[in-house]
């Protein structure tokens, strides 16, 4: 008997439970350790508001887990709010009606006057509706320098690029590769990225990557790039690595002298216990030209015909770019936040520097807001080829400019 | 009644109803699943569509730029060597091993237990214990440096010139043991009194082999050869496990392709083009081979 109002009570608590949260399934691919923990952040967050946070985590890159988020959309399965990043990927999407409209909440949080950079929020918007929230903020103009390996030779870490490049043969010297590197190819492209704007500078890369302006693809400036990209493939022969973690950890342990990632290498190197600006050093856009992409992972909300799961959807949204929310979990994710009104005393040398290029407003719109995914594994199968084999500046330079030409 | 429809030949139509009738599911699902989903795929590749299909036809474009694309040439090539080497060494070596167990051994079925278990293991499991074996600071080179040999290199999954061989031997090693299965089941139909014969006109054991078994194997040859060559075309997770297509794009196959160009690139229609190109390739070689092996004569 006993046993049977126990189960009767907890019965009539579940449904007391049920008619006020609601279940909100959320995927994303945050799987490593600083990434899980950061997310974490955000579970709590939602769960505070009464609703539950149903972690739908799915290993891998973004590239193993968009296919399996857009195919659940498109199947009719949606989840109740995915990780994407923000920009062309979930454009047909949005057309097809398959992504919940977020401006009322928008307009009504003042979402345009707190976002900053405001290209975050350009990107998340279609034909003037929002449809996503802006998280964090990532980069990928960084190269990350070891003190150790510069040490060991006697000279003194370099401020920027060219001075890196001179350092290569004493590095070499000393049994030290130059570069690490893993050997795929988003990281190979990544790294043509962050040359290009180091090299031909803004206002070449901005026209030929926004504009898709073959001709100054196919010019001087771009001519200097691939020369420097083909010198730092020789500087990367002896990395064969294949994972970026593993390449960081080269530079962690002092093998190799630097890496050139993206500021989530950072993880890498706190998990390692090194300090910023005393063990290794950060140099946003190679020190040459400090400019940062404003690339980052948004939140979209695929259409639900169901009141409650509407409400809490909303919910999630205006938790996402709380201002609390928004520190607690670009502290852990070592990512900048998307609001320039919060308080980041706290973050360390690295993050600084991001955070005063970011309120400087020294930004690009990333790539992923550019160029499509198509023209986009285009370029990365060209840098893929290019980085592994001997092809020459030239010739890699002459297929980049067929790509741009015909990009959409 | 009986005796009109005894006088009337019942049509070929109405025979075997219930059988027929039993069968409509399959045919449907191979229409509608197959042909169907086969004509739609063809269609689409005309179309510039990107991550949603649409209907708005551009032509060859999609095929022009597949065929000017490099990795995609890159895909083909790697196709063709992995397709030629894995079919002669399966088949030499599937033969060759069936053949040795067909000697009466002792410890036969323990044999046989050991070629076949690679069967057993998915292409996932093949591609990363391969990695493993084939990485040179803890596989094979490793092994053979450490019993003396200090210069040796065996490093084929970072060689871009050849790392599809590395793919190769991964391949040979899960797929023969079926092969040898296969073979092994036609050696045991031989009837023994032809062994006796030729034994009695004084021939030889390979030249028996070679002359007069194999030749009475063409069936099972034939059976082989469909599995290999379907296992060959659709080559996919080996890969991925493996390589990842790497390094750079030089272990890349044309499954691979298809796979990336519509999900990660979010390009259907290239993906569409490339599918139709594989499903080409195939209908060319294997339609006219099984219509002279299966259709024409009928066999008595």
């Amino acid at each position: 008997m006993k046993t049977m109002t126990h189960l009767l009570a907890s019965a009539a608590l579940v449904g007391a439970t049920a008619a006020h949260a609601t279940d909100l399934e959320v995927t994303h691919w945050w799987t490593s350790g600083g990434e899980a923990a950061a997310v974490a952040e955000f579970a709590k967050a939602f769960d505070a508001t009464g609703n539950t946070w149903v972690d739908g985590a799915i290993a891998g890159s973004g590239g193993t887990a968009r296919p399996i988020i857009i195919s659940r959309i498109l199947g009719g399965d949606p989840m109740g709010a995915t990780q994407l990043n923000h920009g062309r990927q979930a454009e047909e999407l949005i057309k097809a009606g398959l992504m919940t409209d977020l401006t009322e909440l928008a307009e009504a949080q003042g979402w345009k006057d707190i976002v900053n950079p405001p290209s975050l929020l350009d990107a998340c918007t279609l034909d003037g509706r929002v449809y996503c929230v802006p998280v964090n903020i990532h980069s990928g103009q960084w190269i990350w320098l070891s003190h150790g390996a510069f040490e060991k030779v006697g000279l003194d870490v370099p401020a920027d690029w060219n001075e890196f490049v001179a350092a290569a043969p004493k590095l070499e010297e000393a049994g030290i590769t130059p570069l690490a590197m893993g050997q795929q190819g988003w990281q190979q492209n990544l790294a043509f990225g962050t040359i290009t704007i180091a090299i031909a500078g803004i206002d070449a890369w901005r026209e030929v990557s926004v504009e898709r302006n073959a001709d100054t693809a196919a010019g001087p400036a771009y001519k200097a790039v691939f020369e420097a990209v083909a010198n730092a493939r020789e500087l990367a022969r002896n990395s064969n690595v294949q994972d970026w973690n593993l390449a960081t950890n080269l530079v962690i342990t002092d093998q190799a002298a630097g890496q050139i990632m993206g500021d989530w290498a950072q993880g890498e190197f706190q998990v390692a216990g090194e300090v910023a600006g005393v063990d290794y050093t950060c140099l946003p856009g190679l020190g040459v030209n400090e400019v940062l992409d404003t690339g980052g992972d948004a939140f979209y909300f695929p259409v639900i015909d169901d009141e409650a799961t509407k409400k809490a959807q909303m919910e999630l949204a205006s938790t996402l770019i709380s201002p609390e929310v928004q520190v607690a979990f670009n502290l852990k994710k070592g990512s900048l936040p998307v609001r320039g009104d919060i308080d980041m005393s706290s973050a360390n040398d690295c993050m600084q520097k991001g955070l005063s290029i970011l309120a400087d407003g020294n930004i690009l719109p990333s790539g992923d807001m550019n160029l499509t995914a198509d023209t986009q594994t285009q370029i990365e199968d060209l840098m893929a080829e290019f980085w592994t084999s001997d092809m020459s500046a030239g010739d890699a330079q002459a297929r980049y400019v067929d790509i741009i030409a015909s990009a959409e | 009644m009986s005796s009109s429809s005894k006088s009337r030949k019942p049509s070929g139509l109405f025979r075997n109803m219930s059988a027929k009738i039993a069968s409509v599911p399959m045919v449907l699902t191979a229409l509608v699943v197959f042909v169907g989903g086969t004509a739609w795929t063809v269609l689409y590749s005309f179309t510039s569509s990107k991550l949603l299909p649409k209907l708005n036809f551009v032509g060859l474009d999609q095929y022009e730029r597949l065929w000017s694309t490099r990795r995609w040439i890159i895909s083909i090539e790697n196709l063709a060597v992995y397709g030629f080497f894995s079919m002669i060494f399966t088949l030499v070596i599937g033969f060759t091993l069936a053949a040795m167990l067909d000697r009466k051994i002792r410890g036969e079925s323990i044999f046989r237990t050991i070629f076949l278990y690679p069967f057993a293991l998915s292409f996932v499991v093949t591609g990363l214990a391969w990695q493993w074996i084939l990485n040179p600071d803890l596989g094979i080179q490793n092994v053979v440096r450490q019993m003396g040999w200090e210069s040796f290199t065996f490093n084929p999954l970072n060689d871009p010139d050849i790392v599809i061989y590395g793919i190769l031997i991964a391949g040979l090693w899960q797929g023969t043991g079926l092969i040898m299965v296969i073979m092994l089941a036609g050696l045991r139909g031989i009837d023994e009194d032809i062994w006796k014969a030729a034994r009695v006109d004084g021939i030889g054991t390979v030249k028996t082999y070679i002359r007069v078994i194999i030749p009475m194997m063409r069936p099972v040859f034939v059976t082989a050869l469909v599995l290999i060559a379907s296992g060959i075309i659709k080559i996919y997770d080996l890969v991925v496990a493996q390589t990842n297509g790497g390094p750079g794009i030089a272990s890349e196959v044309p499954a691979k392709y298809v796979i990336n160009y519509m999900f990660r690139a979010q390009n259907l229609a290239q993906g569409f083009a490339a599918s139709t190109m594989m499903l080409l390739s195939v209908v060319i070689i294997l339609i006219p081979w099984a219509y002279l092996e299966f259709g024409g004569k009928k066999r008595g």
